[in-house]
């Protein structure tokens, strides 16, 4: 019974049927300890390990400065928003900036097919999450971290971007857009 | 021995000690009230989550799955547990509780806790949800609160070494061996120790900040918090694995296949499932990826290697003992003799297949570095944890009530035909739910979000696969079938305590 003391000698030798499972989950146990690495040199999607500590104002600093130099221009030379955001045209294969704050993703990033980009992920208000749909892709997004992710799109199209970490009242108001041409 | 402090159970023969009997029952009682409470939240945000109600406006469903998540997963849980610890280690060791007056600390410090935790969500002074997450702040007396009902908590557990330790050197017991079930009570309560310095580490700090004394780094929290949150959880699967070779004795006369296996089991819990709370921040900055596979792969399957040991002694062990019964043609003469109109075994097979098939495997799955990209903070994840600790806890402790009832409360369970049907509609409730929010969890529908639908207004244009509907409204029926289970086990166990016919 598993409610009274055990007989005096329990430690006994287990038998074949048990021998068996415990054979049959250890195997399982090492393909899945082996895979997850494996798959981290196979697989195309992994979370990124580049980060650095990055200070608020230093980060909002630098955004701007991205979204200054990068912002696309219409014919007559004005500068070209959506819903009030800045559409930003970064250099091809070069830094980007996309930041979570005031329940805005911004900027609306223009991206080309086939191009690498490192995205620089950050926020100067709380942590948000990033989340690419249709895709489905999910990364942090912390204050004082500058978390940088490599991506190469494989596909044009408008791609919705929604927060899915709490923070604060207008949460749920927080869509974005990445377009890829 | 002062013999009036004990009664013999007329049912089972064990000694009660009568002021571990009080203090069994204080704890289960504000468990009760605390699920009720949470299950009132989970169909205000239930109701919200579904677009064709969308009941509650934005502040308060937040501020409502603030208080489930407090309610729930803290109070109900470790009040239960605080109640089995006691259980664990005096009646089933013939023993006298240790230290009966810090027995009481405990008791009134997570009460307290606990009240000062509602009052600050419930007056909107802590819209922060259960992760508290900074740079989101709330009032200190929420943080203070926190801290009281893990100090009682931890009080709770010291209670429990020293009523073990009190009972062996007495010689209560016939020698040095616990019984299984306390032996995995232990294993929970060292799990716990473990947690609540770590509560300590993070909620302190805390508290600290949100008075303006120091600073707060927001990944560092992160990184503590969850070494509080992850182990908290192997509390609760430790816990709940007891509780189901409580419940296999009890309700068919189980016997642990194989002592040394089993116990094992738990140990290999103890070393190794605190390792992988990395699990929780594989997408974040801050910790490379070499980092969080070591983490969350190497040491993490020597615990998924514990719970597959459970997962075969425990079924096998109800199957043997069913067997012996005479229960023998065929391959599932045994399964279909079960003795289904008992509650307790019906709440119990359920638990065992809820957590095992979908929990514990999508919780493996989810925890992996690829596929977390795509589960985090989506509903992926609530549906895997209410497979795990709704499915799989919560209708554990439900159904070993059935048994607490007569033998602690000593009244005749009232109501015994709503009694039976209840853990199909929590269990059945709880696999549709958590199916339906993995499912729609799948197309990237996120958690703790007030308005999928009109993102509250935004300009941007957002429109989802329409799938995604089908799985909300699986989703939307398991909830109302679970609140329903919920609702009958709370009444039931309410009007046995008040009504139930007096037992001897
Ligand atoms: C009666 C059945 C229950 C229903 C219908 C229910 C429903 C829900 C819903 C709809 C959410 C929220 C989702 C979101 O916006 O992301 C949620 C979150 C949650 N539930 Fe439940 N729940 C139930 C029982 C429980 C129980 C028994 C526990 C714990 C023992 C629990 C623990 C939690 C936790 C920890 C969260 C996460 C809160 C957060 O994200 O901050 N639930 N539940
Ligand atoms: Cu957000
Ligand atoms: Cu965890």
């Amino acid at each position: 019974m598993s409610i009274s003391v055990p007989e005096k000698v329990w430690w006994k030798p287990i038998d074949k049927e048990e021998k068996i499972w415990l054979a049959l989950a250890l195997i399982w146990m090492l393909i899945s300890f082996v895979w997850m690495p494996i798959y981290h040199f196979i697989g195309k999607q992994n979370p990124s390990s580049e980060s650095y500590k990055a200070p608020r104002g230093q980060f909002e600093q630098l955004a701007n400065d991205f979204i200054q130099k990068y912002q696309v221009k219409d014919a007559n030379g004005a500068p070209v928003v959506m819903n009030d955001i800045p559409v930003v045209h970064p250099p091809a294969g070069g830094d980007a900036y996309l930041v979570g704050a005031g329940w805005k993703w911004t900027p609306v990033l223009e991206l080309e097919k086939g191009k690498t980009y490192r995205i620089h992920l950050g926020s100067y208000d709380f942590q948000h999450g990033l989340s690419i749909y249709p895709l489905n892709i999910n990364y942090m997004v912390i204050p004082n971290q500058d978390y940088v992710i490599t991506v190469t799109p494989t596909t044009s199209g408008e791609f919705p971007i929604i927060c899915n970490e709490f923070c604060g009242i207008g949460h749920h108001t927080m869509v974005g857009k990445i377009i890829v041409k | 021995m002062a013999v009036q402090d004990f009664r013999t159970c007329s049912i089972t023969g064990l000694k009660v000690h009568l002021p571990a009997q009080n203090l069994i029952i204080v704890n289960a009682v504000a468990a009760v009230v605390l699920l009720l409470i949470g299950g009132l939240a989970a169909a205000g945000v239930a109701l919200t989550r579904l677009p064709a109600v969308h009941l509650l406006p934005a502040d308060w469903f937040y501020r409502f799955l603030t208080l489930h998540g407090i309610a729930m997963l803290i109070a109900w849980i470790i009040f239960f547990e605080m109640a089995g610890l006691y259980l664990g280690a005096t009646v089933l060791l013939n023993a006298r509780i240790a230290a009966p007056k810090m027995a009481w600390l405990q008791f009134i410090l997570m009460l307290v806790g606990t009240l000062l935790i509602a009052a600050m969500i419930l007056t909107g002074q802590a819209d922060v949800l259960f992760t508290s997450y900074p740079p989101l702040k709330a009032s200190p007396i929420y943080y203070l609160g926190v801290i009281l009902f893990a100090v009682g908590a931890l009080i709770g557990c010291f209670v429990f070494f020293g009523t073990l330790a009190k009972a062996r050197k007495e010689g209560t017991y016939p020698h040095g061996s616990f019984p299984l079930v306390t032996f995995g009570l232990a294993c929970a309560a060292i799990i716990a120790v473990v947690t609540l310095l770590h509560g300590a580490a993070i909620y302190i700090p805390a508290l600290l900040w949100s008075l303006g004394l120091i600073g707060m780094d927001e990944s560092t929290y992160r990184l503590v918090w969850w070494g509080l949150g992850h182990p908290s959880q192997q509390i609760n699967v430790a816990a709940m694995i007891s509780v189901w070779y409580l419940l296999g004795t009890l309700t068919v006369s189980m016997k642990p296949i194989n002592q040394k296996l089993c116990r094992t089991a738990f140990v290999l819990y103890v070393l190794f499932i605190n390792v992988a709370s990395e699990h929780h921040i594989l997408v974040d900055p801050v910790f490379s990826s070499a980092h969080k596979i070591w983490n969350t792969g190497y040491v993490m399957h020597l615990a998924v290697l514990a719970s597959m040991i459970h997962a075969l002694a425990v079924p096998a062990g109800i199957e043997v003992a069913l067997r012996k019964k005479g229960f023998t043609s065929g391959l599932f003469e045994w399964l279909k003799k079960a003795p289904w109109s008992n509650p307790a075994f019906s709440a119990m097979m359920l638990s065992i297949f809820i957590f095992g098939f979908m929990g514990g495997i999508t919780g493996v799955i989810f925890g992996s570095e690829q596929v977390n990209i795509t589960a985090h903070n989506t509903w992926r994840i609530t549906g895997h944890f209410h497979s795990t600790v709704v499915g799989g806890t919560t209708l554990a402790f439900m159904g070993i009530t059935y048994y607490v009832l007569p033998l602690i409360f000593r009244r005749e369970v009232l109501g015994m035909g709503f009694a039976r049907l209840q853990p199909w509609f929590f269990g059945i409730g709880t696999i549709l739910m958590g199916g339906g929010m993995m499912l729609a969890g799948a197309y990237g529908v996120p958690r703790r979000h007030w308005d999928i639908v009109n993102f509250g207004g935004s300009p941007f244009s957002f429109a989802w696969d329409p799938t995604v509907y089908m799985w909300l409204g699986v989703f939307g029926i398991g909830a109302l079938l679970a609140i329903l289970g919920g609702a009958i086990y709370v009444l039931v166990t309410v009007l046995t305590i008040f009504f139930g016919k007096k037992l001897a």
